[in-house]
């Protein structure tokens, strides 16, 4: 009875073996991302630290608040603060585990001299530095939605169960759902658009500063600011700069929570705005000259 | 088509020299070795080879152009350039994982074979193996690899005797098939010696020697006479000549072995020998290590 199958099996092996020397494009890509998260797992697990501290000061500081407070008002405005602190203090992470995975990325792989195992398979630079700008542009925003909004649920799960017998719930800004939808369109808007070139820029340094790939990033921006400053008494470039770390929304926002009035232009608003485009072609520019870079690049 | 052809190649680091316009051509299914000193040039020229460094004049690899296709040669070649470059952060098992993803011709179970022979476990990272340890996974990963030029640069630098004779050994008995072509430079002459088909030393940048080893088993002769003989035997003009424990060993080019065995004994010298013997001639200053190597 087995025969027939396995015979069918290895002929399909067979055929298998034979004649692989094409793979699909995406298959290298994919796997160097899992590579590049299998290298630095800190950009799993920090986040992930960050959210398990927030629950563990939550339970201790906010329940037990709650509980020692008699009137229910004030305990759901206990129980429901640390939400929005809990998205805000994760994305605050994420973003500077992405400034120091980007530092990283192209430089430590000719610090440790594996740039030449790397090179000796058939990765194209171009995979290779698509794959670790993927770290920073997709895989940390997506984290950070995954893991803020998990954070966010257990924090309104645990508080309605202080409420529960009293008749009234955790109240948030806006139902859960949409205040999720409004962390994912902001991280998509402004931690992976608006903040492109930044990321670039650094993975761009670190794939060309021999050492101290930080400060190499960071002076040339301090010089500008400063000769400009100096010589013309002007302060275009680090207004411009404000501008782009603050987001796009930052000047129309006068007052008030910035969670709250985050889409507050809206979608089209946010596409017409040339800063974003301006940004993502200086972003590519960078990319561009890293992938570039890689190939001249031998161990450090 | 011969797997790596070169004309005029010639690169430069600032005023320096690395490579002086040599000419190269090595044919499919042979095992080259590249001799030469520190700093001849030898890196330089695999690095070349294998599309790590631009360069100048004409190369081909397999038909390609290693500069512009590095990633498609990849696919046809391997390389260990040095030892120690796996990442030290990774496992065993991530190093197969990866290999298996990216690599249309990785096989897999070919490796696990390698690496069940050794004490190396999957689970393990590459920072907690010994240096020998790093060397047998590379050349496990590496042979797994159906390539058809594979490229060593000091793979065996380093290690201890038993390590390297391992790594020739394996070399030779589960990858060498007389259709894949196995360029290695080493300082460890001696271990190669006997794994080599094909012989090129490297001085400064140009290519001093380059034979077959038959040619060169045929061509070089080393005889060991007295001091009676002596003066009989430098009539045949050796290229090189030493004094062991009061004999002469003369190093002879093109002479005839029955002329010569009638003043003393007559062997094939190594290549050590002949390396010293040749940049001796022709630059008077070979490097303390290969002189070390020939003991």
């Amino acid at each position: 009875m087995n025969t027939p199958s396995n015979a069918i099996h290895e002929s399909a092996l067979g055929a298998q073996a034979t004649p692989p020397a094409t793979m699909s494009a995406t298959r290298p890509f994919y796997w160097s991302v899992r590579r590049e998260l299998w290298e630095n797992r800190s950009i799993y697990i920090v986040p992930l630290a960050v959210s398990a501290v927030m629950l563990v000061g939550f339970l201790i500081a906010s329940i037990g608040r709650a509980m020692s407070l008699s009137d229910p008002a004030q305990r759901v405005a206990v129980l429901s603060e640390p939400n929005d602190f809990a998205a805000l203090l994760i994305m605050g992470t994420t973003f500077v585990v992405g400034i120091f995975y980007c530092l990283d990325a192209l430089h430590g792989e000719r610090r440790d001299r594996s740039i030449l195992f790397w090179k000796s398979l058939p990765v194209s630079d171009l995979t290779t530095v698509l794959s670790k700008a993927s770290i920073p542009l997709v895989i940390l925003p997506l984290l950070t939605f995954a893991i803020t909004v998990v954070t966010q649920l257990i924090m309104i799960l645990l508080g309605s169960a202080v409420l529960r017998g009293s008749g009234l719930t955790v109240t948030t800004h806006a139902s859960f759902f949409q205040m999720s939808g409004e962390l994912l369109y902001h991280l998509v808007t402004v931690h992976a658009l608006w903040y492109a070139p930044i990321y670039c820029w650094l993975l761009l340094v670190s794939g060309w500063a021999r050492r101290a790939a930080f400060l190499w990033a960071a002076l040339p921006i301090f010089a500008i600011g400063i000769i400009e400053k100096i010589a013309f008494g002007i302060s275009h470039f680090v207004t411009l700069l404000a501008y782009r770390i603050s987001g796009p929304e930052a000047y129309s926002i006068q007052s008030g929570n910035q969670m709250h009035s985050m889409a507050a232009p809206g979608l089209a608003g946010f596409l017409i705005t040339p800063g974003l485009w301006i940004g993502l072609a200086l972003a590519a520019i960078f990319l561009a000259a890293a992938v570039r870079l890689r190939r001249y690049r031998e161990p450090i | 088509m011969p797997c790596i052809e070169a004309r005029g190649l010639r690169k430069t680091f600032g005023t320096t020299v690395a490579l002086d316009g040599i000419d190269l051509r090595v044919e499919e299914g042979r095992i080259l070795g590249l001799i030469g000193p520190n700093g001849a040039g030898k890196t330089t020229a695999l690095n070349a080879i294998l599309g790590l460094i631009p360069y100048q004049g004409e190369l081909q690899v397999l038909g390609r152009n290693p500069w512009t296709e590095r990633n498609l040669l990849m696919r046809d070649a391997c390389f260990i350039a040095d030892v120690a470059v796996l990442p030290r952060w990774m496992r065993v098992s991530q190093a197969l994982d990866y290999l298996a993803g990216v690599h249309p011709r990785f096989d897999r179970a070919k490796a696990e074979a390698f690496i069940s022979k050794t004490d190396i476990r999957r689970t393990s990272k590459v920072r907690e193996l010994s240096k020998g340890m790093v060397t047998q996974l590379h050349l496990a990963l590496v042979m797994a690899i159906d390539a058809k030029l594979l490229v060593l640069d000091e793979p065996t630098l380093g290690l201890d005797i038993l390590y390297r004779k391992q790594f020739y050994d394996s070399l030779l008995n589960d990858y060498y098939d007389r259709s894949r072509t196995i360029v290695v430079t080493t300082h460890q002459v001696e271990d190669v010696q006997h794994v080599l088909t094909d012989l090129m030393f490297i001085n400064r940048g140009r290519i001093v020697l380059n034979c077959s080893m038959d040619e060169f088993e045929s061509r070089y002769l080393e005889a060991t006479v007295n001091s009676e003989q002596l003066a009989a035997a430098r009539a045949f003009k050796p290229i090189h000549e030493r004094q062991v424990f009061g004999r002469s060993i003369l190093l002879f080019d093109h002479v005839n072995r029955e002329q010569l065995a009638a003043l003393g004994d007559v062997r094939t010298p190594s290549i050590a020998d002949l390396f010293v013997a040749l940049m001796d001639h022709k630059t008077g200053n070979p490097t303390a290590e290969m002189k070390g190597a020939t003991k």
